[in-house]
């Protein structure tokens, strides 16, 4: 652990901009997947009702 | 009494496939944040300042990931187009489209990372090295794919137009693979290969292939998430899908 502060950890030595860039486009890339995944199922489930009254 | 016969081809139709992949996500899922908090608990506190880079060097744990897995899931899925292709199996094709929008997010992600760590170190955002090169192409061979098959009412038809797309492409991954050792490019060659002894610090190493399995598990996650919105689409008419899958 050589950290010694926080500011420390986010300067990351002076390349905080592009580590946390990488890592932050990825963690978002990696969040936002999973909750479009999960909005496209909530529409296919809702869609089946009116699927089943058209027949 | 004979040996009980394994029906290997059990879980090969969208009908069977469907609840297993319900059983599989949540253990997928779990392997990924476990896998995601080591990985990241060794990139920033374990893994040693490098001596020529400092702490910039540590977007090698996602860049490498995420390259690696952009390449991985071209492959899976070329082969799943390939079964496609093959065995006219419908669960093949599903497959193959399941994987495609996380493999373009990690080429994208492979492009930016690579171009977040080359301004600071080589001074310029891009450059048009062989492996930069081939990654990009990588990059469209998926959107390709991805709007190729969009473009197709058709589903089946739309497998088959996308399976002889990936298959073409399949050859860019070992070009990527052997680009540093080819051209005389600026992007460093393989320190991680089967045939010498990996040329990196320990933690180093062990920090990068544990990301490297945690991006490997999330794209599991991903790709069992998507197919199964693919089956429940396509086979939206049939009986079973009313019956038992929209518990």
């Amino acid at each position: 652990m050589h950290w010694n502060s926080l500011n420390d950890f986010f300067a990351m030595g002076g390349y905080g901009l592009y580590v946390w860039g990488s890592f932050g486009a990825c963690a978002l890339g990696m969040l936002i997947e999973p909750l479009l995944l999960r909005a496209r199922r909530r529409a296919i489930v809702a869609r089946v009702p009116a699927k089943e009254l058209m027949e | 009494m004979n040996a009980p016969l394994i029906n290997w081809y059990k879980f090969s139709s969208p009908a069977t496939f469907y609840p297993l992949a319900a059983k599989l996500i949540p253990w997928f899922t779990a392997a990924t944040i476990l896998l995601a908090a080591v990985g990241l608990w060794i990139s920033f506190f374990v893994a040693p300042t490098d001596a020529q880079q400092g702490e910039g060097y540590r977007i090698i744990f996602v860049h490498v990931a995420a390259s690696w897995m952009s390449m991985f899931i071209y492959c899976v899925m070329a082969f799943w187009s390939a079964m496609c292709l093959s065995f006219n199996a419908r669960l093949s094709g599903m497959m193959a489209s399941a994987l495609a929008p996380t493999g373009a997010m990690f080429a994208f992600l492979s492009l930016l990372t690579g171009s977040l760590w080359g301004k600071p170190m080589w001074g310029a955002w891009w450059v048009w090295d062989a492996r930069l090169t081939s990654q990009l192409i990588l990059f469209f061979l998926y959107l390709g794919f991805i709007a190729l098959q969009s473009a197709i009412d058709d589903p089946r038809r739309a497998d088959k137009a996308g399976a002889i797309l990936s298959l073409v492409g399949v050859i860019n991954v070992p070009i990527i693979y052997f680009s540093v050792q080819w051209w005389n490019t600026l992007h460093q060659g393989a320190s991680v290969s089967m045939t010498k002894s990996p040329s990196m610090a320990q933690t180093m190493l062990w920090g990068m292939l544990i990301m490297a399995l945690a991006f490997w598990a999330y794209s599991i996650t991903m790709a069992l998430l998507r197919v199964r919105c693919i089956i429940l689409e396509r086979e939206m008419t049939n009986e079973w899908v009313k019956k038992n899958a929209l518990e």
